[in-house]
């Protein structure tokens, strides 16, 4: 799409960057939706086991050392959440923060980062059954007339699960684009017939243009997200910036983002790398919560990873590569408080491969009951367009 | 489709330049690979076993100032320590320099090329503590030597690395069996393992399975690394028995020799010539490449015994290598490089900025593009197709930096008349050529010429 039809759409939904202050949000959306869906791609591998400790399963004890990390905040007795989830216990309490546990995508037994990611975000069947487009990006596919801004993938890197045949921005909070008027001219002049290039170069003024107009509002956003002083790390780490820029979006024209948050390949010393990676996952989420304000009744966030790890410990204090893992969701418009999804037991003979946690549902099921639920598609659509293949059974009730 | 010398340079080296020659043939561009490493000389990059501070300097730091703790001794075991950091910081500056340094006076540039892919093949991210300045020495050790030699020499100089070793945690990984492993009650550390397999050798798709993952973990048991000894094999970390892997059965008795071993079958492998075939012409040729092409590369590396300059022969000599149109993206790193070179400007004009200006115009830009110093986010390195590095944010990354730097890099600019055709070259798109000529000013003139469409592919 060139950036006149970006600009062009964008105007017909009432949203230029002007006419959107910040303060009152809710009343300018564009599209047909109003609940928000943020999907965070944890890449490296998210050791579901240990942040979602099945501490009431009999055989948990012998897989993995005792835990010496303090007290759990939160759980459900047959579950205790990693100690340094702690900032999010209230949360938890109001039944905003949850998970599913022993879920997986289909990939299966070659245990490879980066084929595992693949099929998380094109939300595919399988290694053979691959596609370059992502599901997020199927799902907007659906809807006919959509802004490109309804939804973003923020961040440096490319995200699979925003790329496709639905116009979507692409943005990361540190780009900045200052340029003359006849320079911008003479730009479309030289990427002009490269589509590639030329779309890049239309979004990239149509999204600056746009946040020009943000700067005030987004000054207030920050203060409030850092007079939460449950947060461990205020100072402003590239996460940080990450969500800024998130909920300044989410709360002008923008209902899904998708971002990533990297570190959970926990190989080695597991007990202190964990924490970290934990803690700003905990940042993101309260600070998500403290920007969004009355919007996060209407928000869903998603903490999707490529596989789970070795059920036992590995030899160096960290867990490998394995299968079934966990997914972490937060925000007003899921049911939290509980750790949903059915066990399979931790005995060698329960285990995938002798291995791994035995994945008793698809990750996909669970995205697609959130999409069902926050907005209003139909399980034909899901089942056939959004993730073909997919049975999604019955929910796993962790939708309103 | 043939040879074209000015096709020559921007897709298989570093971009024209008014002062560098383009190559004659196909031979001309391989002679500066397997001739002499001028570069190398002309800016220097100290290799693992020189560099400063090594990993046993640090390690005599730290420990001297741990001993200081609740002494007196400790302020100037702490003082140590900081001047180490800046130490460090001050290394990885001169590698950074030097990497551009090399790629912007070299005469076409292919080894460059070369040498970053071959580090991107073999990717080690510095984690944790002050060992940044250690990814350039790691690459001028195990990986500049061998890109013209044979494949097996790199993958061994590069799988007992100990920046490999210490990258992919090898040296935390123990035979559950041994006699360490028994008495510690340690065990395997899958990771190197599984990425030799995955990314370095045979490649994802191919037919290895867990077990083989597992058996080449138990292996590589007793390959370590100490700050004290460097790297060894520690028959008393290697896991007892015997260990097949693809199907073939190594000695029970392993040693340094059994690895080299199996490094040997791992390169000898068809799979892992398929999988170096197609990665090279994916760099260099195209995101999607001509199949006949990748199977011509594949078929020289088996018969070769994976000798590479023969493989990059039998790329360069391919008439799908010279597809007049320009199918691959430059990434940040050579984007800045081409620049610099089509400005006229010399590795000795960089080398004179100040560390805030290198900072301003050549280390935080490429973050801005995507491509962060040395710090791709996984062990597979940098993504490889053009719609990776075109994305509106790193667009806006490349025009800032096509606009804002060349003046301040010279003065005064040169005409963007005359910079377009030292750009592109003989057959320069008509449309940059007039936006060259009609911008209001020398800056903006340059940076629609560096930012079009026909600069940034190759």
């Amino acid at each position: 799409m060139d950036r006149r039809s970006f600009l062009s759409r964008s105007l017909a939904l009432g949203c230029t960057a002007a006419a959107s202050p910040l303060v009152t949000p809710v009343a300018f959306a564009s599209g047909p939706w109003e609940n928000r869906l943020v999907v965070i791609i944890l890449r490296g591998g998210m050791d579901g086991l240990d942040v979602v400790r099945p501490v009431g399963d009999p055989d948990f004890a012998a897989l993995r050392s005792p835990a010496t990390d303090g007290e759990p905040p939160f759980g459900t007795g047959f579950y205790a959440f990693h100690p340094a989830l702690a900032p999010l216990a209230p949360l938890w309490a109001d039944g905003s923060f949850g998970a599913v546990h022993a879920v997986s995508t289909p990939y299966r037994d070659k245990r490879s980062h980066f084929d595992g990611q693949d099929i998380l975000e094109a939300g595919t069947g399988g290694v053979n059954a691959r596609r370059t487009d992502g599901w997020l990006n199927r799902m907007l596919h659906t809807v006919p007339g959509l802004s490109a801004d309804t939804a973003y993938a923020i961040g440096q890197e490319q995200m699979l699960i925003l790329e496709g045949d639905a116009a979507t921005a692409r943005w990361s909070p540190e780009a900045r684009l200052q340029i003359s008027a006849q320079a911008r001219r003479l730009l479309d002049v030289v990427t002009h017939d490269d589509p590639l290039f030329r779309s890049a170069m239309d979004q990239a003024v149509a999204i600056t243009d746009q946040l020009k107009g943000d700067a005030e509002a987004i000054e207030s956003i920050t203060e409030n997200m850092m007079g939460d002083s449950m947060m461990a790390s205020v100072a402003g780490g590239q996460h940080t910036k990450l969500v800024e820029f998130a909920v300044t979006r989410l709360l002008s024209d923008t209902r899904i983002a998708s971002f990533s948050l990297n570190g959970w390949d926990t190989h080695q010393d597991q007990h202190r790398s964990m924490p970290r990676v934990l803690s700003n996952l905990s940042d993101v989420i309260l600070m998500l919560r403290a920007g969004l304000g009355p919007v996060w009744e209407k928000t869903a966030i998603l903490c999707l990873t490529e596989f789970g790890r070795t059920a036992r410990q590995n030899g160096t204090r960290g867990t490998d590569h394995g299968t079934g893992g966990a997914v972490l969701y937060a925000g007003g418009a899921l049911r939290g408080g509980q750790v949903n999804g059915a066990w399979p037991g931790l005995q060698e003979a329960d285990l995938y491969a002798r291995r791994d946690l035995m994945p008793m549902g698809d990750v996909r099921a669970t995205a697609g009951h959130v999409m069902q639920s926050l907005f209003g598609f139909n399980r034909e659509i899901i089942e056939g367009s959004i993730f073909p293949g997919l049975q999604m059974a019955d929910g796993p009730g962790i939708v309103l | 489709m043939v040879f074209d010398p000015h096709v020559a340079v921007i897709r298989f080296g570093m971009g024209l330049s008014p002062h560098h020659a383009v190559p004659e043939s196909v031979n001309a561009l391989l002679e500066e690979l397997t001739g002499p490493d001028h570069m190398a000389s002309a800016h220097i990059i100290p290799p693992f076993d020189a560099a400063e501070p090594s990993l046993f300097t640090q390690s005599v730091v730290y420990r001297a100032r741990h001993q200081a703790r609740g002494t007196t001794d400790f302020d100037a075991a702490e003082a140590r320590v900081k001047d180490m950091q800046k130490e460090t910081t001050a290394a990885q500056e001169n590698n950074v320099r030097a990497t551009y340094g090399r790629a912007v006076d070299s005469t076409f540039g292919m080894r460059e090329r070369l040498v970053a892919f071959w580090a991107d093949h073999f990717t080690v991210v510095a984690v944790g503590g002050n060992r940044r300045h250690l990814v350039s020495a790691y690459i001028e050790e195990a990986i500049r030597p061998h890109i013209a030699g044979r494949f097996e020499d790199m993958l061994r100089a590069v799988e007992t690395h100990p920046m490999m070793l210490i990258y992919l945690q090898q040296v935390a990984s123990v035979g559950p069996g041994s006699t360490i492993g028994q008495r510690r009650n340690r065990g395997l550390n899958e990771n190197l393992a599984r990425e030799m397999l995955e990314l370095h050798t045979l490649g994802v798709g191919s037919p290895y399975t867990q077990q083989d993952v597992r058996e080449l973990a138990e292996m590589l048991a007793g390959v370590t690394w100490t700050a004290a000894d460097g790297q060894f094999f520690d028959p008393k970390r290697a896991e007892p028995g015997q260990e097949t892997v693809l199907g073939v059965a190594y000695p029970a008795e392993a040693s340094m020799e059994t690895i080299h071993t199996v490094l040997r079958d791992l390169a000898a492998h068809p799979a892992t010539a398929q999988h170096i075939a197609r990665k090279l012409a994916q760099h260099f040729v195209a995101d999607q490449p001509d199949p006949e092409l990748v199977a011509a590369i594949a078929a020289v590396y088996l018969e070769s015994q994976g000798d590479l300059s023969a493989c990059y022969a039998a790329m360069l000599n391919h008439p799908s290598a010279w597809w007049p149109e320009a199918q691959k993206v430059r990434q940040p790193f050579d984007f800045i490089v081409a620049c610099t070179r089509a400005l006229g400007l010399r590795g000795r004009d960089l080398a004179s900025l100040t560390t805030q200006d290198y900072r301003r115009l050549l280390f935080n830009p490429l973050r801005v593009m995507g491509q962060s110093w040395q710090n791709p986010t996984g062990p597979d390195g940098w993504p490889d197709r053009a719609e990776d590095w075109i994305i509106p944010q790193t667009m806006a990354g490349r025009v800032t930096w096509a606009i804002g730097a060349p003046r301040r890099l010279m003065d005064p600019l040169p005409d963007p008349r005359e910079v377009v055709h030292w750009a592109l070259g003989p057959s320069a798109d008509p449309a940059v050529v007039f936006a060259a000529g009609a911008a209001e000013t020398r800056h903006d003139g340059i940076g629609v010429v560096f930012a079009s469409a026909a600069f940034n592919r190759r």
